[in-house]
């Protein structure tokens, strides 16, 4: 005769672990935007600790005139398997996009702004780079609302002490 | 897979010990695994268990958390307060599915 064993129970809180991770986003296109957002947002549900640090071109992630209208463009990109001399043509980058966001809604993956709301709901901290900031001439003003602070460099050295930190 | 034992049934699980067979998981088994993890399950657990337990008997699979937000109406904010840290694996858990394939 066996015995049937107790079932084992999942390790859900491994707090011992204090994982953290600072994903620095420094590209403005579309298709760039993504990888910092999907692994931000899957790190949250792991439970682990997630800052995002937008800078230099990733401003347009958090700005609020362009976080909701970011591009592709296939020009010089060998990954689109496409004539380089298609990807020039007038129109090609509104085309693209259109696309690719056809694409991305197509597997229920949400736009960057609904995507930041998600993080952020889930816990995750937002910032943004001063001297991009001021390199723009943007202010607090101009940023998304759930954006933490406009932080220096040194600042983000010091809030990701001790995270895995990620460059985008 | 194999068989175990939650509260006294006999069921099917996986290594890591969640239920493998939709038609294997009650109410009264949720309850301790739950208790397992350390929840005490109110009408807002309920809610979203009930929610994942319809879901993925009408599409075949483990809703993510997005799918719970925006299909089954709680929102982000409130999934990782009734469920802390894992919302999406700890609801899958306590309502007898697979954990969630998805990435987003």
């Amino acid at each position: 005769m066996t015995m049937t064993l107790e079932a084992p129970i999942p390790v859900f809180d491994e707090e011992a672990t204090g994982r953290k991770l600072a994903i620095i986003c420094s590209k403005g296109s579309l298709d760039m935007a993504y990888p910092g957002l999907v692994l931000a947002n899957a790190a949250l549900g792991e439970g682990v600790e997630t800052h995002i640090f937008f800078t230099f071109w990733g401003f347009d992630m958090i700005n609020k005139e362009t976080m909701g209208h970011l591009q592709f463009t296939p020009v010089g990109n060998p990954a689109t398997h496409m004539s380089p001399m298609l990807m020039g043509l007038p129109g090609m980058t509104a085309f693209a996009t259109h696309m690719m966001k056809k694409q991305i809604e197509g597997i229920d993956v949400p736009d960057v702004p609904e995507f930041l709301e998600m993080i952020t709901d889930a816990g995750g901290h937002l910032w943004a780079c001063k001297m991009s900031a001021d390199m723009m001439h943007l202010t607090r003003e101009d940023l998304y609302d759930r954006v933490e602070g406009i932080i220096s460099a040194s600042d983000f050295i010091e809030l990701s002490e001790g995270a895995q930190t990620i460059f985008v | 897979m194999t068989t175990a034992t939650i509260a006294g049934h006999e069921v099917h699980v996986d290594q890591e010990g969640f239920m493998t067979e939709y038609d294997e998981w009650t109410e009264d088994l949720a309850q301790t695994l739950a208790a397992n993890i350390g929840i005490e399950l109110t009408d807002s657990h309920w809610k979203a268990i009930r929610f994942l337990r319809e879901d993925f008997e009408a599409e075949g699979e483990t809703p993510t958390l997005r799918r719970v937000t925006n299909v089954g109406g709680i929102p982000t904010k409130e999934l990782f307060e009734l469920f802390p840290k894992k919302p999406a694996k700890k609801m899958a858990y306590v309502a007898g599915l697979p954990k969630p394939a998805g990435c987003v």
